[in-house]
């Protein structure tokens, strides 16, 4: 019973009433419920606090209901502009995440080949003793450390400091490199800066909505409610352009399917459509743009030490219409099979002066073999027609953790990566230097290793000691059935700081358990360049502790005490304050820490206490010089428009390996699902993972719903069932499998290939074959 | 045991028919929108087995254009 006499049950029906009455009122604005219905349902004694939520990297604005020091509702926050009051069903059930049966509460060590329970001090001296053991004996080169875009801001900023500054080793890498390595690498080389130069308030001005191999539906279906309300108000039209058909397809006006990796081909045709149709806005281009090409034939970095570097040249306007040539209509219908009546009505759609245009992207182009390359394909239709950094004219790259781009991308928590600049450029180890008070001989010039090569190095053995932290790379990894048997290797020691038993956590020496989101004070960064503060609302169960704390335990344990000195009380707040000195000023300043604690968010460059939603207008943007647009990112201060070819992806389907194997997410789980498939409703839903064919494939192989299937890659095989005309239906030729699920091990057949300008694996493409069991 | 709230779509006009045929299934609770052709549905079952039939009773239900599920709890202090 509660406190006020309710039962529990009681107390939940109303919870649930309250929700879906919230729910109401931000898909049906204007709805009116009778007012003694909502005050039956009063939730007095609860107290409602803002909080972004845990999972994906839209970043809605939550308010969490907290009684008797436990989460027990949530609804979406009105005042958040992100979300508008609205929910996905994940956010709506993101408190029961923090309840799980089997939650960890206390440090685990492997002794005897099995993991005991033991003290969290007892914990964390091993993992310093073990690092200064391994210091001593291989180098500093040999610890490293693995993150995540889950990790809150301080987590990732405190792991810079401790590995780059102090511990003198590049070894730091983040999940994040798995999901948005080419939009970083994409943005670069386009414009100089990093993260989008839209926000999501462009959604309310855009006439027309390009989703390249982005089911939004289903991974960020808030932002897609968006995009429907537009569509019901003002006509906005929504083109799905993906390989596989999906419930975004259904929704959409249009549905383009195309064949994997020609994505670049089909966008090199717009481009040439754009022009051959007089649609370039010249005076933008001439003022505000340059051409380049870079190298071709890079290679997929299939094998071990893989290097490679660009090397940007640049070409007149006339070389770049020759290079489109190869790119008419007729020529890349052959090839992608899109007609080219769809590739003239999308040219259509960029080249109308009187439609403003967003592409959204993801994963699609990503985890892409040509993941950079994609990326500055669609920045060239848009900086063509002129249709970037104005309200609803936005290339908008979409993240799929909470804190992606404020953790990995802002903080820099990657092996090339300072929280300002590069640790190549002398310029941003000094400021490091200064910052973080080490001598800068500390920050060593040179980047290690990129994920997938970390991942290699512990299994050579240069890598000898991995913290692993918020993330599970037993279940992510690419070509996974190596990377596993790299850790198990003898003289590895692996530490891993999560939340419940992972497949990760089963390959490692010491468990850590940690504080989950609002068991803690944290800040995540979203897609639109937001930057989201969270109190601690409830205790951490057992002995968790924060990733944060955590760090900063083990570095003092290291000697380094003076470089970590805050009190519990205050380290969130002081930790803030040195990272922000890293973006002092009009390009990427940060809001000062009493502004986060009082809003939902604020978005840098937040410059003379405002956030600013368009960069490189001087509209909107303190950076920006002149009476017009200023890509300032670039020395010249002008966007590049790329010439970047069609390349086949390594690994094609052939006779042995007939099919496209192709992975990616659902709706009900977050990712790994260690988190969502622990509540109830959720996996319920969605129990198990399963492979999608064509209804055509599966009756020629005689195969029918819920059969059990072989899948078999050149790198391992797996049975799982089949689904054929359920929620989304691949192309013939390809199957698509959900990686959510630890009993079916997908990346054990994927392909370790990756972008070599990114480093990104592509997770979308590898050959398969299809057996019925 | 579990708590589940939708949000009900009914055919234009039809709002009170299909909130009178929600009320006729047990463990129902209907609050409809005073302006819209939408209800708030709570179901509160026993178990899943219960859960299942009624749900596939909520299907029958003409005049309902769509239902959204929105949040759902499992009560685990019930179950005990």
């Amino acid at each position: 019973m509660l406190e006020r006499g309710v039962s529990r049950r009681e107390f939940l029906k109303k919870l649930a009433a309250i929700s879906a009455m919230s729910a109401a009122a931000t898909v049906i604005p204007g709805i009116i419920f009778a007012h003694e219905q909502i005050s039956k349902y009063d939730t007095q004694g609860i107290s409602w606090q803002k909080t972004p939520c845990r999972f994906c990297g839209v970043g809605c604005g939550l308010l969490v209901g907290i009684e008797n020091k436990k989460a027990v509702a949530v609804k979406g926050d009105p005042n958040s502009s992100v979300n508008k009051g609205l929910c996905c069903v994940k956010g709506y059930h993101s408190v029961m995440a923090l309840y799980g049966k089997d939650r960890l509460t206390k440090p685990l060590v492997r002794k005897n080949g099995k993991l005991v329970e033991t003290s969290m001090e007892e914990a964390l001296e091993l993992v310093a003793s073990k690092m200064k053991q391994t210091i001593k004996d291989h180098g500093k080169d040999a610890v490293s450390i693995y993150g995540s875009g889950q990790w809150t801001i301080p987590d990732g900023y405190v792991a810079s400091k401790l590995f780059k500054g102090l511990i003198g080793t590049n070894n730091v890498e983040a999940n994040a490199r798995l999901c948005m390595a080419s939009a970083v690498t994409g943005f670069l080389t386009s414009f100089g800066l990093d993260e989008p130069m839209g926000c999501y308030e462009d959604i309310d001005h855009a006439n027309v909505f390009i989703l390249w191999g982005n089911n939004m539906a289903e991974m960020h279906p808030v932002l897609f409610s968006r995009m429907l309300d537009q569509r019901l108000k003002r006509k906005a039209k929504i083109i799905d352009f993906a390989t596989r058909t999906t419930r975004t397809s259904k929704a959409a006006d249009k549905s383009i399917l195309f064949k994997p990796q020609t994505d670049l081909a089909v966008a090199n045709a717009i481009a040439y459509e754009i022009i051959r149709n007089g649609w370039v806005h010249e005076s933008f281009v001439n003022k505000h743009t340059t051409f380049k090409k870079g190298i071709t034939n890079l290679g997929y970095g299939i094998e071990d030490g893989y290097k490679f570097k660009d090397d940007e040249q640049p070409i007149s306007f006339n070389e770049y219409k020759k290079f489109l040539a190869d790119y008419t209509p007729e020529k890349v219908e052959a090839l992608s099979g899109v007609s080219a009546k769809d590739i003239r009505y999308l040219a259509s759609l960029f080249g109308d002066p009187n439609k403003k245009i967003m592409s959204f992207w993801c994963m699609g182009m990503n985890q892409h073999t040509r993941g950079t390359w994609i990326n500055n394909l669609v920045y060239n239709l848009h900086l063509l027609v002129g249709k970037i950094s104005t309200p609803g004219n936005s290339p908008f790259s979409l993240t799929g953790q909470p804190s992606a781009c404020g953790t990995v991308r802002e903080v820099g928590t990657l092996t090339h990566k300072l929280p300002y600049g590069v640790v190549m450029k002398e310029g941003a180890r000094q400021k490091a230097a200064e910052i973080w008070d080490v001598p800068v001989e500390n920050i060593d010039p040179k980047p290690s290793f990129h994920t997938v090569e970390m991942f290699r190095a512990v299994d050579r053995g240069q890598i000898k000691f991995m913290w692993i932290q918020v993330t599970n790379p037993m279940v992510t990894m690419p070509n996974l059935v190596r990377y596993r048997n790299g850790l198990r290797k003898e003289d590895r020691f692996i530490v891993v700081s999560d939340v419940y038993p992972t497949p990760t956590t089963d390959e490692a020496d010491v468990v850590l358990p940690s504080a989950m989101w609002i068991e803690r004070e944290g800040m995540y960064g979203n897609s639109e360049r937001r930057t989201q503060h969270f109190n601690q609302l409830i205790d951490p169960p057992g002995e968790a502790m924060s990733d944060t704390w955590q760090l900063i335990e083990v570095a003092r344990k290291l000697g380094y005490e003076k470089w970590f000195p805050w009190g519990k009380e205050e380290h969130i707040e002081k930790i803030w304050a040195e990272y922000s000195r890293f973006h002092e000023g009009a390009k990427h300043g940060m809001a000062p820490y009493e502004v986060l604690k009082k809003q939902s968010g604020a978005m840098w460059p937040y410059f003379e206490g405002k956030s600013t939603k368009w960069r490189y207008n001087a509209k909107y943007d303190p950076a920006a010089e002149g009476d017009d647009f200023d890509f300032y990112g670039k020395p010249d201060h002008k966007a590049v428009i790329f010439a970047r070819p069609y390349e086949a992806p390594p690994e094609i389907p052939d006779s042995e390996y007939p099919f496209w194997l192709n992975t990616g997410r659902v709706l009900e789980h977050w990712h790994t699902g260690s988190m969502t498939r622990r509540i109830k409703v959720l996996h319920q839903a969605v129990p198990n993972s399963y492979v999608e064919l064509h209804p055509d494939d599966a009756k020629k192989m005689g195969i029918s719903n819920g059969d059990e299937v072989k899948i078999t890659s050149k790198r391992a095989s797996i049975n799982m069932p089949a689904s054929i005309n359920e929620r989304g239906i691949p192309t013939r030729g390809q199957v698509f499998v959900p990686f959510f699920d630890e009993d079916y091990l997908i990346n054990d057949l994927t392909l370790d290939a990756y972008c070599p300008i990114s480093k990104q694996p592509d997770y979308k493409k590898c050959a398969v074959k299809i057996e019925k069991v | 045991m579990p708590i589940k709230s939708y949000l009900v779509h009914a055919a234009p006009g039809h709002k009170e028919i299909v909130r009178n045929s929600l009320l006729k299934q047990m463990g129902c609770d209907v609050f409809p929108a005073e302006n819209e052709d939408v209800l708030v549905l709570v179901t509160d079952t026993q178990s899943k087995q219960d859960e299942l039939v009624l749900e596939s009773k909520l299907a029958e239900i003409p005049n309902i254009q769509n239902m959204v599920l929105v949040a759902g709890f499992v009560d685990e202090k019930s179950k005990k």
